[in-house]
Parts: structure tokens; sequence; C-alpha cells
């Protein structure tokens, strides 16, 4: 291992552990699951104790996009929109059947699954999921933020 | 008035453009002449039979009648507290029925979603443009001749996820 690797290889799990703690979110919310995001991030659940609590009503200065409720083609270019605007490095989370897969829904209307829009990290399902199911996605993005290599854009590639 | 008397009344007001009663759960149910919607509503709105509130205004697809479009008025009196539903059927061919604006101020928005989802022209609306779906869809949507489950995306799809 040359002496580079060895620093960025530190340097990763040091980005990573700073970047897991400090998801700032946010919330895309249509419909009904909601609900259950407002319970996980209010003080029963807390995301806040994962440090995920700082919701930002602004995509340019949110790192992780929470997709919950039906999207419906009608919004499809909106969600995209979104997206595109947040600033990398960027996770997504699918919050719900509706956004997984359209769930319920298969008609003109609904959008079968939001990862046909944009790329997904994580996928929650349920309808809505619990709040603890939020809580392990969270937890499941932040073990993959912890082990993401960073892009080292200006290091020698093979 | 009782029910047999509202209905005789009725009646005697809108004269052949009655062509039949029914009674749901209570409440009175009026089939009416296509042609004859308009000025019959405009009638029942004033006194006596006072039905100033258009509750409701949608459509049924009865894919296999002769009169295949079903339009359903509800109306609702606030003096007497009573409800009546309307009903007219237009035909498949060219299914238009007279318009609501002028009477009703939501009627407006009322039958953009009706010829939106269902095709049904509404003749003098003045704004007849669809509310629900998105400038570009094609078809419409509620209408039981519309494909199963025919997506109409506005921007291009992934399709191997």
């Amino acid at each position: 291992m040359s002496g580079f690797d060895f620093v960025a290889t530190r340097l990763d799990t040091a980005i990573g552990w700073g970047r897991k703690f400090s998801l700032f979110h946010y919330p895309f919310i249509t419909a009904c699951c909601g609900m259950e995001y407002m319970s996980t991030a209010c003080a029963h659940f807390d995301i806040d104790r994962f440090g995920a609590g700082l919701t930002r009503f602004s995509p340019r200065q949110a790192d992780l996009l929470l997709v919950v409720g039906t999207i419906t083609h009608k919004l499809a270019p909106v969600l995209r929109t979104v997206y595109d605007q947040m600033l990398e490095p960027k996770w997504v989370i699918a919050f719900g059947a509706c956004t997984v897969s359209g769930g319920i829904y298969q008609n003109y209307a609904v959008l079968q699954g939001i990862d046909r829009v944009i790329p997904v990290d994580i996928y929650i399902p349920g309808c809505p999921p619990r709040p603890e199911m939020v809580l392990d996605g969270i937890l499941k993005l932040q073990d993959r933020i912890q082990h993401q290599k960073q892009d080292w854009r200006w290091a020698k590639r093979p | 008035m009782g029910q047999e008397t509202l209905i005789e009344a009725i009646r005697t007001k809108l004269g052949p453009a009655v062509e039949g009663v029914a009674d749901s759960f209570g409440d009175t149910v009026l089939i009416l002449r296509a042609q004859d919607v308009r000025p019959s509503l405009a009638a029942l709105r004033e006194a006596p039979f006072d039905y100033a509130v258009l509750l409701d205004l949608t459509c049924v697809d009865f894919a296999a009648a002769e009169g295949r479009f079903e339009l359903v008025y509800h109306l609702y009196s606030m003096s007497r507290n009573v409800r009546l539903r309307i009903k007219a059927s237009v035909n498949a061919a060219d299914p238009s029925i007279g318009t609501l604006v002028g009477l009703w101020k939501n009627a407006e928005w009322l039958e953009r979603e009706v010829y939106d989802l269902f095709g049904v022209r509404f003749e003098g609306h003045p704004y007849l443009r669809r509310i629900m779906m998105y400038e570009g869809f094609e078809g419409h949507p509620l209408r039981k001749s519309y494909p199963w489950r025919l997506e109409q995306p506005r921007i291009p799809l992934k399709d191997d996820v």
C-alpha cells in the first residue's frame, strides 16, 4: 500500500464518518406517508439522534432527498428538477411502497417507482412504513456513506 | 314539501323534460333529457324548489349502453335541507351537453374535470380545457375505452431498473 492510499483511506473514513452524522434532508412529501415521516422526525422517534435532524426546505442546502408519497407522472419532472438542484454528494431514500414501485396504484397517473426518474440509494417499503423501518433505512444509508469511497479526482488512477 | 308533492311539482314545472323518477335511499333522483338539463336546473334553482347549491357534477361511462355517458348532478337546498340527484345520458358518438356556468360558479371547474377525464363537451363553457391531466396528455383516462394502464410520461423514463 502506497503512502497516498493509506492517507486516502484514513481520509475516506473520516469524511464518511462526518457525512453520515450530518445528513441535511429535504422532505419531498406528497401523500399519507408524510404522517409517518412527521412521527419519525419528531420527538417520539427522533431522527436527530442519528444526525439527520436538520430539515432543509431548499434542495440546494440538502444532501439527502426523502421522497415520501405517491409520485405521479405529472409530478415526475418536478422531482427530477429537485434532484438536479441538489449538490453532490447526495443520496436518495424512497420512502413507502408508492415511491418504491407505485404501490397499490398502477394506472394512467402514477409513476411506477421513482427509480425510473432518479437514482435511489435506500428503498423503504411499507404502506406506510413504520418509523422503526425508516430509522433502519437511515442507519443502512449511514453504513453505506461510511464505506463510500470518496471521489479523489486529483489522484492517479490505475 | 313531501317527496310525492315535490315530484308532482317538479313534473308540472319541467313537463316533458322529466324522463323518469327514482328513489335512492330516501333522496329523489330525476332522469332528464340531456338537451333540457340547463333550463331545468335553472328552474330548480329558483323558488319554490330552491336548490341553491351544486354539490357535485360527475359522469359515469356505461361502455355498452346506447347513451353511453351519464352525467350526474347533485343539488342541495339549504332552505329545505334536501338533496336532489339528476341524471342525463348523452350519446357516445358526440358526447355534449349544455353548460351550467352562469348558474353556479363551481360548475366551471367541475365541468372542466368531466371534460378532462371523460371527454364530454359542455356547450357554452367559457374555458373548456384540461384541469387535472397535463398538457400533451392524449385521450380521456376515465373512459372505459382508455387502454388499461397506459402511461403517458412527461419525461423519458428508465425502463431497465
